[in-house]
């Protein structure tokens, strides 16, 4: 007989002993169910985390896969915000899942603990899209199969604003122009600001956070951040907060009220802001980030994928499936419907782009992205970056390039810790 | 204990006998001991159960405690008398699992550098290592690849992309072969080999995803392996390991990394190779909680204000429950049960969405508090450093009085009456016998009750979380840390939210907090003896 783990635990509980199984966490990964006298002795079943939106599309495609090969897959729901962790305490101990659903930012943690395995896309690679397979990748080698890629990008209310802007000033101007409340909007939050949604702007006077290797991986001891075009970005800012543009009491749901009801013809926002958009009767249209600084707005593109476990007993399986189900067009186009994000796969993306505008205008913004830095050392940046943004808008804490420069400094001391 | 003289026996009453029935059949007959029996069989099977399957997986420790634990209880129940040990029995065994364990395991994780990058043993960080350094040759074709068998030995059948077909294995470069069968431009089999299906690959597929077939006599061009058990990639390793001298050598450029007791491979300019593994660190952990800068700068601010905000958290929420509960407990007040329940309703909203809540409601431009109640003034609620900590305070109370008034409540409906109305013959005023009387009887209730309050705003994390995140920070004093941050947040964002999690210095912080806590509620126990004596 087959052990089930997660019988072990609800005895080892009523034994009320089995405490150090208790902290290991066991309870969600279920083994196998021992074969039920079929004659394939597999020992295979890979088990799978997914968090609920994608569990439906996922459980298609474990059956295909199921049907196809005879490995049983097992799907086990988890939100979404505890995979990661729970992976990482997880993995060592070898009662992990096979394979988890994640965001390409979690890469640098995964990669650091060893709880990731490289997967070979081979001749598969060529297949997704680009900025996917970066965001995927970590010292060379690539961790998983991407299925969705997101960006943020500018959102135009048609009704009010007839044309795309062609840069920051002309935006504000055209916004002026319309006669609403606000000129633009974008949410802020009062303490930390909103690096994430300020990003592209801060790309348009050339400042990225790190340079980027020669492979286009990103070099933790390359701080880019606090360069000239830095410091330009940090003056332009408070000019835009002593201006009233940026205004850190409109938090993210205030700006996207205020957009809704028509008070606003621009937000900057993300596809997950567009459908009540439509929804509250907008015809709205996606447009490129204007720039502030002259040079391309690049906004950061977050990538969401499958990681394989390192610890995987069942790594060919895994791999198969990884690499033929979930990266097949047909489930790449479903967790897409499911999800809203823009595919991974090319095809499957193309399909999306030609099929509904909106995504066809995030898709073409995001030519422009850039994967989100998933190394380690980007902690190091979010626990200053926002803070010393929020101080400068509200003008509070004095020149705003020194501020920039402390908190430069602050990153650099913080990462070579 | 008192001697009772013997007495003449009397012949027992009715009710005496119907007492006597029932106690005879609470204790004892064929029925109970029935049930002690299955019930008791029952534990025993599962534990024995969990007992083998645990040993199974290797935990012999766990195991062992399984079984005393579930002959313990067979030998407690099934004896005579015994009687405190039956009691006393399940609640120790869940206060083992659910408070010593935590704790011990909690002070095992504060003496290791349990966090990101040291997260499992040396083993799996050496898998991990060797695992990531196969590196696909850049540009280097993909081979069509059969798993074929002879003799329980697996070998690789390739087709190369220029058609022509090798079969190779472990330790065996690949061959050139003729007269392989082939289905299209794929070998698919060979003379005296066994081709494999998917399932039998899968079915062996530890044993295949290890194999590594070199591409030829030299190690240097490559191995052929593969992920999928259809097509096969050449790999070389970026790494190697020398289990003997327990280094890696990075083979591009020859530097050795050696195991220097530090938990990671390093080289001798320091550079780690990650991930490393979990080392026992000894209390460099509590040094470093007092040490490092990032830490100890903002320490003794954060630690005062978790004084302050604990304190008045308590006596306000105190105060403001106390005096509601005498109004309502004031016979003249009409329709108290209406009030009560709006009273408790904040209680009963979850914590953590109040805390959100008034985060909107306190925006400083748009939230419903300046704009409805003060006009539209631009009062910086939790931006301000003192604002904020004036804010949370507010907030406090207004989440905490409810439990306060309900115990209140509780404990002057149980101050006797005739004890106030002596008081009011002898000539108190409403004052003094709320000072002289009710008041300390109310003390001796509800002492405890505030210790435990205390400590539990002490560590109240959500409610700072939600509301500030601990902000306003300053932001020209280079560490993350604001003006509302407690010991706890504090701890959360020294071990957390940084560039990574750190575990053990998490569990250390925890440590201190707790001897903090612990310190302070022994004393103020005792000062609440000294109050009892005072009845």
């Amino acid at each position: 007989m087959k052990v089930n783990k997660r019988s072990i635990l609800a005895f080892g509980a009523i034994a009320a002993t089995s405490a150090i199984v208790l902290t290991g966490c066991a309870s969600d990964s279920p083994a196998g169910e021992g074969d039920s006298g079929n004659t394939t002795d597999f020992s295979g079943q890979i088990t799978v985390w997914v968090d609920a939106d994608r569990a439906g599309v996922m459980e298609d495609a474990a059956a295909d896969f199921t049907a196809d090969t005879g490995v049983k897959v097992s799907l086990v729901q988890k939100e979404f915000g505890e995979i990661r962790d729970q992976f990482v305490q997880q993995v060592p101990t070898g009662k992990g899942p096979d394979v988890i659903v994640g965001a390409h930012d979690w890469l640098g943690v995964l990669v650091e603990n060893g709880v990731a395995a490289p997967v070979e896309l081979g001749d598969r690679a060529g297949e997704f899209e680009q900025v996917a397979l970066d965001a995927f990748s970590y010292n060379g080698q690539v961790y998983g199969v991407p299925y969705a890629i997101e960006n943020i990008g500018l959102l135009r209310n048609t009704d009010l604003v007839a044309e795309a802007p062609t840069d920051f000033d002309d935006m504000i101007a055209k916004g002026e122009a319309a006669g609403t409340e606000y000129a633009f909007l974008v949410g802020l939050d009062p303490e930390a600001a909103d690096p994430y949604h300020l990003y592209p702007f801060q790309t348009s006077f050339g400042a990225p956070v790190f340079g980027q290797n020669a492979d286009g991986s990103y070099n933790p001891d390359d701080l880019q951040i606090g360069n000239d075009g830095g410091k330009e970005f940090a003056g332009w800012l408070a000019e835009q907060g002593e201006a009233g543009v940026f205004n850190t009491n409109i938090t993210g749901d205030l700006a996207k009220e205020n957009f809704n009801s028509g008070k606003a013809p621009f937000f900057l926002t993300g596809p997950w802001n567009a459908p009540s958009a439509v929804e509250a009767g907008l015809n709205v249209a996606v447009d490129m980030i204007p720039s502030a600084g002259g040079q391309d707005a690049q906004p950061f593109a977050g990538v969401q994928g499958f990681f394989l476990s390192a610890e995987s007993e069942n790594k060919l399986a895994a791999n198969e499936f990884l690499l033929n189900y979930v990266g097949s067009e047909e489930v790449q186009t479903a967790l897409y419907e499911v999800g809203g994000r823009a595919p991974a796969l090319t095809s499957a993306f193309e399909a999306a782009v030609a099929g509904d505008p909106i995504t066809a205008g995030f898709g073409e913004v995001g030519v422009n992205a850039v994967p989100m830095p998933s190394i380690p050392e980007m902690g190091a940046v979010w626990q200053y970056w926002g803070v010393t943004e929020a101080a400068i808008i509200n003008g509070s804490g004095g020149d705003p390039a020194a501020l920039w420069e402390k908190m430069t400094a602050d990153i650099q001391g913080a990462i070579s810790e | 204990m008192t001697i009772t003289d013997p007495q003449p026996p009397t012949p027992p009453t009715a009710r005496q006998r119907r007492a006597s029935r029932i106690a005879d059949a609470a204790s004892g007959g064929w029925g109970l001991m029935l049930f002690k029996v299955v019930v008791l069989g029952l534990i025993l099977a599962l534990g024995l159960y969990a007992a083998l399957v645990l040993a199974r997986t290797g935990q012999w420790v766990v195991a062992v405690i399984v079984m005393a634990v579930a002959a313990l209880a067979v030998w407690i129940y099934f004896g005579r008398g015994k009687l405190p040990a039956k009691y006393l029995m399940p609640g120790l065994v869940f206060l083992f699992v659910f408070q010593v364990f935590a704790a011990v395991y909690t002070g095992y994780v504060a003496f290791t550098n349990y966090g990101t990058g040291h997260n499992s043993d040396k083993q799996s960080a050496v898998n991990s290592l060797m695992l990531s350094a196969q590196e696909r040759v850049p540009d280097s074709p993909a081979y069509d690849l059969t798993v074929v068998e002879r003799l329980g030995e697996l070998s690789f059948l390739v087709t190369a992309p220029d058609g022509t077909v090798s079969v190779g294995g472990v330790e065996r470069p690949l061959e050139e072969v003729d007269g392989a069968q082939m289905d299209g431009d794929k070998a698919v089999g060979l003379e005296g080999y066994n081709s494999l299906g998917f399932a039998q690959i899968v079915a062996d597929q530890q044993r295949i995803a290890d194999m590594t077939v070199p591409l030829s006599d030299d190690p240097n061009d490559g191995a052929l392996r593969t992920p999928d058990g259809s097509s096969a990639y050449v790999y070389t390793s970026a790494l190697v390991y020398d289990e003997d001298a327990s280094t890696m050598t990075d083979t591009r450029s020859g530097v050795v990394y050696s195991d220097i007791g530090t938990g990671a491979f390093t080289a001798s300019d320091g550079t780690e190779l990650k991930p490393g593994w979990k080392i026992n660190v000894g209390f460099d952990n509590f040094t470093r909680a007092f040490t490092e800068e990032s830490i100890r700068g903002p320490f003794i601010s954060v630690l005062i204000w978790t004084f302050v905000f604990a304190f008045l958290s308590v006596f306000t929420c105190f105060a403001l429950g106390l005096f509601l509960a005498i109004v309502f407990n004031d016979p003249r007040m009409k329709s108290k049960k209406y009030y009560r329940v709006i009273m408790i309703l904040p209680y009963a909203f979850p914590g953590f969405l109040s805390a959100l809540v008034w985060a909107g409601m306190m925006n400083q431009e748009f939230g419903f508090i300046n704009v409805v109640l003060f006009g539209g003034a631009d009062i910086p609620w939790l931006t301000n450093e003192w604002l904020a900590k004036f804010s949370i305070i507010l907030v406090n109370l207004w989440l905490g009085f409810p439990y306060m008034f309900l115990i209140c409540t509780g404990a002057l409906q149980s101050i006797p009456d005739d004890v106030q109305e002596a008081a009011r013959v002898d000539g108190a005023s409403a004052w003094q016998i709320f000072r002289s009387i009710k008041l300390p009887l109310l003390f001796v209730a509800v002492a405890p009750l505030l210790i435990s309050s205390f400590a539990f705003n002490f560590n109240n994390f959500s409610l700072i979380y939600m509301l500030t995140g601990g902000g306003p920070r300053d932001v020209t004093a280079g560490v993350n840390v604001g003006a509302t941050d407690i010991l706890i947040t504090m701890v959360y964002k020294v071990a957390f939210v940084g560039s990574s999690s750190d575990y053990g210095l998490a569990s250390a912080f925890s440590i201190i907090i707790f001897i903090l806590v612990a310190t302070i509620s022994v004393i103020a126990f005792r000062r609440t003896k000294a109050l009892e004596d005072l009845n």
